[in-house]
């Protein structure tokens, strides 16, 4: 009972804060909206026990990736955030194209069968994602960080260029 | 377990926090700031308001809390009225994984350390959007410098936590101080994310000398100049109470949490944790402030790879011994 009524505040947030994320014609206001819906995903992380995962989502979304793009805004445009246009006219096909997958979406995730976990969740789930991360999925992880780096150059070589 | 006892408790406790906070935390650190500081500069400080000016910052706060709140004619109002909460609400969730006690905690969650420093790092954006919605260009400056510095000292913060995390082998707050009565203090063992930590944590409340986003002497105030009455009186409730749990979190982390010998454990706590906010004071009020090129290199250049290459050590240290 409770579970149900946290999961559809959680999910109201979410949804009513990316819908402004969208709608919004003010691009500073559709950053800061990020905000709620990263922190209501959190909070849907927390009701399938991923506590782990729920704080990484806090310490890097909230926290990191929402302040990069609010900070990009301001030094790119003037500081006011007013000037970039933020919706077009393609409302009408855009609304089509959205409900056209988001139909097909519940078709297929309704027929699909859903196994469920045989064993208990564990208490702990930090150090099973660390063990995960360097024993079976070394190379994944190792490969992400590879790219993470590349990208980390790339951004130091454009801006320099524009000296 | 019950759903609406939970709600209940957690409303209960989150008023006793709020209040712990604005007392201990708000009006006592700032008496204790201009004491300290009157102290340091040679000068008597607040002395009029009470017996030895005890009561100036309830005075203050009364004071406050009649102002009339202004926003700017062409501020973004709903942003500028909520970026207070978000600095108050930020700082205030700080406190639920720090152990006051053997059971004086509020929740012990397994994840207690990142917790801590997911919350530490939303302060920002009520200080970033605060700045952005005043429509100030100095406001917005402070804003601006607030990000950058508060982004680039949140990596060597971490990186401390995950050493001392690695050493008590839990992310738990609970955890690291049962560690540290078998294993001695942290200071001792992880002096190095010690210093780290406590020049991070300096940096992440704003404090000088890394007070560059609310440099008076170059921007009136920073992201909150045109702040009044009690959304000002937030924005330094937030602050406060961000330092109090960053000193608290380095007494939990370091200084052996609440242990101690004959003294009950939330005395040693607080002592413990006072002792961490008087070296913050004393480091404000004898410290000119850094440029900004300084601060940022002392973050990238110098306490990020320290504290990646401390891992490291922590880590070999771990596994041969």
């Amino acid at each position: 009972m409770g579970e149900l009524a946290a999961f559809i505040i959680l999910s109201a947030i979410t949804l009513a804060s990316a819908v402004v994320v969208v709608t919004s014609g003010n691009i500073v206001r559709s950053a800061l909206s990020l905000v709620p819906t990263f922190l209501g995903v959190t909070g849907l992380y927390i009701l399938l026990q991923a506590e782990f995962v729920a704080g990484i989502q806090v310490l890097i979304y909230a926290g990191a990736i929402t302040v990069l793009i609010l900070f990009v805004i301001m030094l790119t445009e003037g500081g006011t955030g007013l000037r970039v246009r933020q919706t077009n006219e393609q409302v009408p096909l855009s609304i089509l194209a959205a409900a056209v997958l988001a139909v097909l979406l519940v078709g297929v995730l309704a027929q699909a069968p859903w196994p469920r976990a045989a064993e208990l969740l564990p208490q702990y789930t930090a150090s099973g994602i660390g063990e995960a991360l360097l024993t079976n999925l070394v190379l994944v992880f190792e490969v992400t960080s590879l790219v993470l780096l590349v990208a980390l150059m790339g951004a130091i070589i454009v801006a320099r260029r524009e000296r | 377990m019950s759903w609406g006892l939970e709600i209940v408790k957690a409303v209960g406790l989150t008023i006793a926090v709020f209040t712990f906070l604005a007392v201990v935390a708000a009006m006592l650190g700032v008496l204790l700031e201009r004491k300290i500081g009157g102290w340091i500069q040679s000068r008597l400080g607040p002395k009029h308001v009470g017996p030895q000016g005890l009561l100036q910052t309830v005075a203050d706060t009364i004071k406050l809390l009649q102002k009339e709140h202004i926003a700017p004619r062409a501020a973004d109002t709903a942003i500028f009225n909520t970026a207070p909460l978000i600095v108050a609400v930020a700082g205030l969730l700080d406190w639920i994984v720090i152990p006051f006690g053997p059971n004086l905690i509020v929740r012990d969650l397994n994840i207690g350390v990142v917790f801590f420093a997911a919350m530490a790092s939303l302060t920002v954006v009520g200080i970033l959007v605060g700045g952005f919605a005043s429509n100030n260009k100095y406001s917005l400056l402070g804003g601006l410098r607030s990000a950058s510095q508060m982004i680039s000292y949140e990596l060597p913060l971490a990186t401390a936590l995950i050493a001392v995390a690695m050493q008590a082998g839990t992310l738990s707050t609970l955890g690291i101080v049962n560690a540290q009565a078998q294993r001695g203090w942290f200071v001792f063992l992880q002096f190095p994310a010690f210093v780290i930590f406590l020049i991070a944590a300096t940096a992440e409340v704003n404090r000088v000398p890394f007070d560059l986003p609310e440099a008076e002497s170059e921007l009136v105030a920073g992201y909150f100049s045109e702040y009044t009455g009690m959304r000002f009186a937030l924005f330094q409730l937030g602050e406060y109470a961000e330092m109090f749990a960053m000193a608290a979190m380095a007494t939990t982390l370091f200084l052996g949490g609440w242990r101690g010998p004959i003294l009950p454990p939330v005395i040693w706590f607080l002592l413990k944790m006072y002792l961490i906010v008087f070296l913050l004071m004393w480091t404000r009020w004898t410290f000119p402030r850094l440029r900004l090129d300084q601060l940022l290199n002392l973050s990238w250049k110098l306490l990020l790879p320290a504290g990646l290459i401390w891992i490291l050590i922590t880590g070999f240290f771990i596994t041969f011994f």
